[in-house]
């Protein structure tokens, strides 16, 4: 093979595993031949990674992280900028993007079983994905500065003053002042445009090393390194590239027809992407009436509104996001995806999945006595999906996992 | 290379030593990094009081001034307002009616009305719970949130409510009373940030 090679590939694979790096996660990478619709959110994720990075740098040109100036600029880049609308439109886009791909990506291996030994290191780098994702899109809220960037910080960064004893001091420390102010402002920008983006591509690296490393899995739960043929190739593989590169590239422009029709015809989102509120300029003397985090936090501020105590309040909500981390050693089925598993878990994930909707929805709307009861309820089923999941995965009988894919 | 007659013990020792001396040049090389976020010399100057003239503070009417940043409530009550501060019906709904929490007011705002002198009202007007600027709901009429609503101060971001001075309900999530800052009154100027001339 290395004799037909071009006399430069040879002479940069003596110094850089280029071929060999090439081979191990793209052509000779075999993912399973029954990957479906499902398994295009990681690419998906990727992709509006990409797209944040560029036009965040481009962002960074026009902006100006000074309390006084900050709200000025993205006006400036609204209307004064060439093209600046669309850049930051294709940036505040992305960050809901980001977050509905990421979500969805998350059901898939929740229905699959994708989390189960032994990917369990995959959802935990994925997870942390997941958190350092949530700080970037918030510290990234706060930036223009407007009515709901400064509540919105005001509201999070004072979660930290629950913690008992020590409480009031962090929240000092994390704001460098003893209220939001630009000195709050000029820290998150570093941490969104350098420390957090840093921290982000690095997990990305790991959650993909990690998964080539093991090999996907797949719909059904199927081992397909269990079969091989005389090459060690498995029965059930396809090469990576161009199979489900190229194959993918359908629900890729696909992906970016929604994407553009949400930047072009509807940037807000209808109040949900950029919020209404954000249009006034921070204003420390004044509480929004109505104030909601961005739709993306909506089920974890459900969980913390649905406590009535504050430090209780702000324990559950984070043992929302920790308990997800757990995950991988919460179900005790012996396979993989829901399609062998028995009614308790397809129940459980199809309730999971709309207890969450409703609590991401709850969390934008005003405190209610039926809101806060919903909420609550919303909660117990959250946490009752996880709790309980070592109980009804033993519980229930599974189907049998065939050897191999399923011929359609 | 050979191993043999390596002083095991000694190495071990070297080991932690090294790692040990790693350890504190860490922590020491951390030091200006976590330095560095608390509130700087600038951030602590900003903090003189501030003066208000208050002649003009009508009864039932809410003043907003500002006061390191933060939103300063001066409500001028009426009478009916600090005559229901003491009924039973609202004293029963709260959590700390007798302003036990001394952290939240200081000496000489511990009575019924949470002030020095019962018609008004100084306050900080941000949340126990997570720090918004509750909303100013003087009139005595049923809310959506209650039915029985006396007048007070309701939270829009998590729906704590607080009564006419600044005194929390039961069974909301805010922990305490909303804040009296130090304040002193002479004549119709009200100073806020400093209470002993």
């Amino acid at each position: 093979m290395s004799t037909n090679k071009p006399a430069f590939m040879q002479w940069l694979d003596q110094r850089l595993p280029v071929t060999n790096a090439y081979e191990k996660h793209m052509s000779k990478y075999y993912a399973p031949v029954n990957l479906n619709f499902w398994y295009v959110f990681g690419l998906l994720a990727t992709l509006v990674f990409a797209n944040q990075i560029l036009t965040g740098i481009w962002l960074t040109m026009s902006f100006v992280p000074s309390a006084d100036e900050a709200f000025l600029s993205v006006e400036y880049i609204m209307r004064d900028v060439e093209m600046g609308w669309l850049i930051r439109y294709m940036h505040s886009t992305g960050a809901s993007f980001f977050f509905i791909v990421v979500y969805l990506h998350m059901f898939r291996g929740i229905m699959y079983g994708s989390y189960k030994k032994p990917r369990e290191l995959i959802w935990v780098f994925g997870m942390f994905i997941y958190l350092v994702l949530m700080a970037e899109g918030f510290m990234g809220y706060v930036l223009p500065w407007g009515q709901m960037s400064y509540w919105g910080a005001q509201v999070i960064i004072s979660l930290f003053g629950a913690i008992p004893v020590i409480g009031d001091g962090l929240t000092e420390w994390i704001r460098g002042d003893f209220l939001i102010s630009g000195i709050t402002l000029n820290r998150f920008f570093a941490l969104h445009v350098i420390a957090l983006p840093l921290v982000l591509a690095l997990l990305v690296v790991l959650h993909i090393l990690a998964l080539h490393e093991v090999g996907s899995n797949n719909p059904d739960g199927i081992d397909i390194k269990k079969h091989k043929d005389e090459q060690g190739k498995p029965l059930d593989g396809i090469p990576f590239h161009p199979y489900y590169t190229l194959g993918k590239l359908p629900m890729i422009i696909v992906f970016l027809f929604v994407f553009c029709g949400v930047i072009f015809f509807f940037p807000e989102g209808g109040g949900y992407f950029l919020e209404h509120a954000n249009f006034e300029p921070a204003n420390p003397l004044k509480t929004p009436e109505h104030i909601a985090p961005t739709w993306y936090y909506g089920a974890f501020y459900s969980i913390l509104r649905a406590v009535p105590d504050k430090l209780m309040g702000v324990i559950a909500m984070g043992a929302a996001i920790a308990i997800l981390f757990i995950l991988p050693w919460l179900d005790k089925s012996p396979v993989l995806s829901w399609r062998y598993k028995g009614w308790m878990s397809k129940t459980a994930i199809v309730v999971f999945a709309l207890a969450f909707i409703m609590l991401s929805y709850l969390g934008g709307q005003p405190v209610t006595d039926l809101n806060t009861w919903l909420a609550r309820i919303g909660s117990v089923i959250y946490f009752g999906f996880f709790l309980l999941m070592p109980i009804y995965t033993r519980m229930e009988s599974t189907k049998p996992v065939p050897e191999r894919v399923p011929a359609k | 290379m050979t191993q043999d007659g390596v002083n095991k013990g000694r190495r071990r020792f070297l080991y932690i030593a090294t790692g040990a001396m790693g350890a504190v040049g860490a922590v020491g090389v951390a030091t200006p990094f976590v330095r560095s976020w608390f509130p700087s010399e600038k951030a602590k100057a900003i903090g003189a009081p501030v003066t208000v003239d208050i002649s003009r503070l009508e009864p039932g009417e809410m003043r907003i001034a500002e006061w390191r940043g933060k939103p300063i409530f001066i409500v001028r009550r009426t009478e009916e307002a600090i005559a229901n501060l003491k009924s039973d019906e609202l004293v029963d709904r709260l959590s700390d009616p007798n302003s036990e929490v001394v952290s939240q007011q200081p000496e000489y705002a511990q009575n019924p009305a949470r002030s020095r002198s019962e018609d008004l009202l100084v306050l900080e007007g941000v949340c126990t719970h997570l720090g918004c600027s509750p909303q100013f709901l003087p009139n005595v009429e049923p809310q959506s949130f209650d039915e029985n609503w006396m007048g007070g101060f309701f939270c829009p971001c998590h729906g704590s409510r607080f009564d006419l001075a600044g005194r929390v309900f039961r069974g909301v999530p805010a922990p305490t009373n909303l804040v009296v800052p130090p304040h002193m009154i002479e004549g119709s100027m009200l100073t806020i940030g400093e209470d002993t001339a």
